[in-house]
């Protein structure tokens, strides 16, 4: 759809997928970030803690990376913070509202939900990692390779790119779990798979503004390989804007899982994720409406966390790209 | 114009059979047997059998590929493995109530999108203004199908203003239709809507530092007229944009809200499909899905060329 736009302008068209919807915007302004750069004749790679000092100038982006880091310690201490054991069945107790025994009351098999929520954060979290991960190792490698070598390499991988953003991210991913089969793991991948497109692109674009500069030709004339010249002069040029399509697919992913979760494509029962508590909560609508918050409130939360620290990131770039 | 528009569809065409493709390269490179893991948690070798029977997993992958196409060329998507229907029946039976599922929440988005984008954009700078701009940021990291839960537990079962469930086809008369519509709809719109109430917010700030503004407002004309008159026109195009790409997110987001809400459309025959492992009733629905989303990028493709003459070379 795009193989002939410019690598600074993505265009509208630039990524469509999963609920983290912020990252068009942000991504197509990273993308124009090396723009910038360029008119200031500043061509050579951002100092990293320029950027960092940038990011903790900002409230916002400091309550939502606390929050963040919170969330993960919780994700990490689980088992010394759940009041009880998040699997144990009580059917004495079944959908009982929050009390001061269970703080947020205990779903259909009587299990308490304060617990399961807690228990859901590593999933959930656990779950965006491995996606991001993914996504991150699909698509920065092939997005460097396309754009340092052009020609039909980079034609033919924006191509496959192109298409995979044609599908709806959802539809894909749940055709993906349906081939491979549902459990977490292969759920990530598909959702990984599907957000590779983002990381390609960010890559491509920042290969391409710097691969006839000055610096890049020494290194080659110099004789560095392929593979030095691109890791050790390519890739710092590339590393801040993926940083921000990091931040941004953590969230992406964190709301997928939940999506794939909630239809019963990601964990397997017993274990619990903020999606498979949405699903538990959809059933007993009816009976115990308090059972939709919890879970849901946590995705939201974690979701504009992660985007306002990629907020936060992208305003730093733009700044230390233009400031100096 | 028209060779232009006639490129861009056959550019199109290939994005069609790509992920198909993906589905079939999957199954042949997925570790084990595809036959054994397509047959589900606890395969009985009839099933096996019959699968590979069905799926011709003994044909090398490329060929099983390029039948698939031959079939569907000729207007055939197979036959589900479950319930033995045409899947192009199924599915165009099931579409009926996605589409206005779709239509609902993409109407709700332009209309609220632009209605507070104006209020904004009219009250620039105050409270209203930033009100609007939080609202909206927040709406974009709220997931979609808890937020139709949320609207399920307060409107249906609490204050049962609307029914909770279901679908009633449009020959059923417009308001039984239209009142299963409001809270999916409404779920399903929201994230759109506040993607347009951002694009149309910040078009219609760049519009209106233009000279054609300054001018209209020099000569008198009130803020209301310039806004209606002059701004709006040109600040729709970016959004038209943006909303045409966005129907793939509303088309995925619909899955969880067909879930929801237990309408018979698309996206709950998906699930059921991937439950069943009905391959040829999933590969019809991404084949389904992303037509509709390759034609409608198309259309927003041509009206870029329509719009701005120097797109089209």
């Amino acid at each position: 759809m795009s193989a002939k736009r410019s690598p600074m302008s993505p265009g509208p068209g630039d990524d469509s997928h999963g609920a983290g919807t912020p990252a068009d915007g942000l991504a197509k302004t990273v993308a124009n970030v090396p723009t910038v750069a360029i008119g200031t004749g500043d061509p050579e790679p951002v100092a990293a803690p320029g950027i960092l000092k940038s990011i903790v100038r900002r409230p916002t982006t400091i309550v939502a990376g606390a929050f963040l880091l919170v969330l993960t310690l919780i994700a990490i201490l689980a088992p010394a913070l759940a009041p009880h054991d998040p699997d144990v069945q009580n059917l004495l107790l079944r959908l009982k509202p929050p009390s001061a025994e269970h703080w947020l009351g205990t779903d259909d098999y009587g299990r308490d939900v304060l617990s399961r929520l807690i228990f859901g954060a590593r999933v959930s979290l656990w779950a965006a990692l491995q996606a991001a991960a993914v996504a991150l190792v699909l698509g920065l490698p092939f997005g460097m390779i396309a754009g340092y070598r052009g020609g039909w390499i980079d034609t033919v991988l924006t191509r496959i790119m192109d298409a995979i953003m044609s599908a709806p991210s959802l539809v894909l991913a749940i055709t993906i779990v349906a081939v491979l089969g549902s459990g977490i793991t292969n759920a990530m991948l598909a959702i990984g798979l599907v957000m590779a497109p983002r990381f390609f692109r960010v890559a491509r674009a920042g290969t391409m503004d710097v691969r006839h500069e000055t610096y890049i030709e020494a290194s080659i004339a110099l004789g560095c390989s392929t593979l030095r010249t691109t890791v050790r002069h390519v890739l710092p040029n590339v590393l801040p804007p993926i940083i921000l399509v990091i931040s941004v697919s953590l969230g992406t992913a964190v709301a997928a899982e939940a999506s794939l979760s909630f239809l019963g494509l990601g964990v397997k029962a017993p274990a619990a994720s903020w999606g498979s508590m949405l699903s538990t909560a959809s059933s007993n609508i009816r009976l115990a409406p308090y059972l939709v918050w919890p879970p849901g409130v946590m995705i939201f939360l974690t979701v504009l966390a992660f985007t306002y620290v990629g907020d936060g990131v992208r305003r730093a770039l733009v700044r230390t790209r233009s400031g100096n | 114009m028209l060779r232009y528009a006639g490129r861009r569809l056959l550019a199109a065409i290939p994005l069609l059979f790509f992920v198909p493709l993906l589905v079939f390269a999957l199954i042949e490179l997925a570790p084990g047997d595809p036959a054994t893991i397509l047959a589900g948690d606890e395969p009985t070798p009839e099933r096996i059998a019959a699968i590979r029977e069905e799926l011709d997993l003994n044909d090398p992958v490329l060929l099983r590929y390029l039948q698939w196409i031959g079939d569907v060329l000729h207007g055939n998507l197979g036959t589900s493995f479950v319930s033995d229907q045409s899947v192009t029946d199924l599915l165009t039976r099931r579409m009926a109530t996605t589409m206005s599922l779709v239509l609902v929440a993409m109407i709700f988005a332009i209309l609220l999108g632009t209605a507070l984008a104006l209020v904004a954009t009219l009250r620039s700078g105050g409270i209203v203004d930033r009100a609007v701009n939080w609202f909206a940021s927040i709406a974009i990291a709220i997931p979609g199908f808890w937020f139709g839960l949320v609207l399920v537990s307060v409107f249906a079962v609490g204050l049962q203003m609307f029914p909770a469930f279901g679908f009633q086809p449009l020959s059923a008369g417009f308001w039984p239709w239209l009142s299963h519509l409001i809270l999916p709809g409404f779920a399903l719109g929201l994230l759109p809507a506040a993607e347009v109430t951002l694009q149309l917010r910040s078009a219609l700030g760049q519009v209106m530092k233009s000279d054609y503004i300054l001018n209209a407002e020099a000569k008198g004309m009130s803020r209301t007229s310039v806004v209606f008159k002059h701004s709006l026109k040109n600040a729709c195009i970016p959004v038209i944009t943006v909303l045409g790409f966005r129907v793939a997110e509303v088309l995925a987001g619909s899955v969880t809200i067909e879930m929801i809400y237990n309408m018979p459309g698309l996206g709950r025959t998906a699930v059921e499909a991937v439950q069943g492992r009905d391959v040829p009733v999933l590969l019809g629905f991404v084949l389904f899905s992303t037509t509709i989303v390759v034609l409608v990028n198309l259309i927003v493709d041509i009206s870029y060329g329509y719009f701005n003459p120097k797109v089209r070379s």
